[in-house]
This record gives structure tokens, sequence and C-alpha cells, in this order.
């Protein structure tokens, strides 16, 4: 019943997210996106990109948590978001090494916020300790305040968490999932001789 | 507390009642237009809202006065467009399925019972908050939402039909 209703509906949703977005007020535009780590959420604010989200940790669980952290007026809206997820697909491709999107940190603060722009350095295809990033920093021997920074970094895979792996060369967690932390390192050739560990 | 919930979610939740009532209360031509103005006033709104706040019928509140708005706006255009010409408007442009033919049959209503019929039957509302809206008492809301469907049923029965689903009861 009322299938011609609900297309109504679907087209009036998709105009009315262009038209609020140009009237200024959506304060966080996101959209989601196939990928292969499964489907990502992808959030952006007027200062760039805020959020990625794993499929495993929730849609609407990380929406609402933009709702609540950063402002109410959050919606779907999958236009400005294209960039993103344009650089996104040139990285899964295997053909874009570093990302150009502006970022907004806003979701991190203090010593996290150290680590997550300190690891941000951490080039593609490389890997570095969870000891050696916290030597780079203003505590440096903070390492598990480092392995709590990479576990809640808002922006996965822009912000390389995944290249950052345990002293003893084992990958350490991740949390998008141990699989994908694998995967990331293997599209990007950083793989050790003994994935298993 | 003022409201922390997705404002996408209060489409996604809420944007089909609204549209039915819209399309209910000023047929397909101007439903969407006042759909949308309703959804980008409540997302204006929306930071504002007590967090206790009944969605669906805080819209639909909004959803009447941007259709009293509408039909202002339409009654002055109209005046402006028939001194001009004197081209009929063009037949609406209704969709074809069941539910829009319910919704259709009581867009057909005289106002004050399309609207009680929309905003109880279609939305939810008490007939209290129904008489809030539009004006006058909640038995005079109840008597005339009763009206039009004893009108809705007699027109049924008259094309020899009797989907009745989709209707609340109360």
């Amino acid at each position: 019943m009322e299938e011609r209703l609900m297309g109504t509906l679907d087209d009036a949703r998709g105009r009315f997210a262009e038209r609020a977005v140009a009237s200024g007020m959506v304060d966080v535009r996101y959209t989601t996106t196939d990928s292969p780590l499964g489907t990502l959420l992808l959030a952006a604010t007027d200062a760039g990109l805020v959020r990625v989200g794993f499929e495993a940790q929730g849609e609407d669980a990380v929406v609402e948590e933009l709702a609540s952290r950063i402002s109410p007026r959050v919606m779907r809206a999958p236009r400005p978001l294209d960039a993103v997820r344009r650089e996104l697909d040139e990285y899964f491709a295997g053909t874009r090494r570093t990302f150009t999107l502006p970022l907004d940190w806003q979701l991190s603060h203090g010593y996290r916020l150290e680590v997550l722009r300190e690891l941000a350095k951490v080039p593609f295809g490389t890997t570095e300790s969870y000891a050696s990033l916290a030597a780079a920093t203003s505590s440096p021997r903070a390492v598990r305040a480092v392995g709590s920074a990479c576990s809640t970094n808002p922006i996965p895979i822009v912000v390389p968490c995944h290249r950052i792996v345990r002293a003893d060369g084992q990958i350490g967690n991740y949390l998008g999932g141990r699989d994908a932390k694998i995967a990331l390192l293997a599209l990007e050739g950083a793989l050790g001789p003994d994935p298993a560990h | 507390m003022t409201m922390q919930k997705p404002f996408e979610f209060a489409v996604r939740d809420h944007g089909r009642t609204v549209l039915r009532v819209c399309l209910a209360t000023l047929g397909p031509d101007e439903a969407e237009d006042a759909w949308s103005d309703t959804f980008l006033a409540a997302l204006e709104a929306w930071p504002g809202l007590p967090a206790d706040t009944n969605i669906e019928a805080w819209l639909v509140r909004v959803a009447h006065h941007k259709a009293v708005d509408a039909v202002r706006r339409g009654v002055r255009q109209r005046g402006v467009a028939e001194r001009v010409s004197q081209v009929r408007p063009q037949e609406s442009r209704w969709p074809g399925d069941e539910a829009s033919t319910l919704v259709r049959a009581v867009h057909d209503l005289p106002e004050r019972q399309r609207w009680c019929v929309a905003y109880h039957h279609l939305a939810g509302l008490p007939h209290a908050e129904v008489a809030a809206l539009i004006g006058g008492t909640p038995d005079a809301a109840r008597r005339a939402c009763a009206d039009g469907v004893k009108a809705l049923r007699a027109q049924q029965a008259a094309l020899g039909e009797s989907e009745q689903d989709g209707w609340r009861n109360g």
C-alpha cells in the first residue's frame, strides 16, 4: 500500500535535504558509502570531515552521537560528501596514497587530539608502534593513552590509526575490527611476513 | 532539557504522516511545498525544542500553519490569475493508488471536516488538540470528524467499495 505516496516521499526527502543544506541550518551532513570494509558512514561540518563510522558501530548510534556532541541539526545529505567519497574510493582502488580533505577535529580533545594529529603524519604504507608514537608526543611514556586515542579515533582510515601496531610486530586491536586493520595494511602493502598475528 | 535527537530521525520517522496530512489538507499540487516548508521550519526550531516534545503532533501543528499559509497564498494568486485569464486550472495530479484515493476523499471534504479527519485519523491527534489547533471546542471537532467519516463511508458505499484500512479508531 502507498507505493506512489512513498515514491513521492523519497523524492520529497531528497529535494528537502538539498534545500535544508542550502539554508545553512544543517550543522552536520552525513551519508553512507560502500567500501571493501563494509558500509562506512561519513559526516562533515562546515569545517570538514568530522566522523567516519564503521558498520559495526551502528548507523543510528553514530548519528545520535553526532547530534548530542555537535548539534541536533544533523541530516542525511549525500552531495556535500561527494569529495570525501571520491577520495575514499580512490584510496580503496589503490590510486590514492594521501587524503587532501579538510578535517574537523572537534570530537577529539587534549592528549588524544595531540596523538591523532601526530599519527596523521605516519605515511601510507608504513607502520609505527604505539610506543614510538607516544615518544613523539608531550607524554613520551603514555603508551596506553596512545592506544586509547587510537581506539576512539573519530576519523579512522583518513586519520590512519590502522598504521599503529604493537612493538612486538603483532597487528593489535582496531576500532573497525582486526580484519579491517589487516585489510587496510594489506592494501597499503604494509603487512609483515606473518599477518596471522 | 532541549532536543538531542538527530533531526534526520524526525524526517525519517514522521515524514510519511506529515506528507499524508499535507496531501489531505492541500492536495497533491501544493503538498510537497507545504511538507518541505514544514520541515524547514521544524529544522530551524529543532535545537530549542523541549526534549520530551511529542514530535509528530508538533510537526502536524507546524504543517497546519503552513497549510493555512499556503491556502491564503493560493487564494491571493488565484484571485489575480482569474482576473487575468479565464483558463481553468489543470486537473490535480493525485497518485493513483488506494491510499491516495482515501487521502483524496478526505481532501474533498468541507474544510473543517477535512482538518478534523486528517489531524485525528491520519495523524492521530486527540480531538482536544485538533480543536486547539483549528479553533472551536473539542466536542465540535469530534462532531466534525464524525460527520467527515460518515460522508467518506457514504461515498465509499456509493462507489461499492469497502476498504477501510488505514483508519485509526477513536
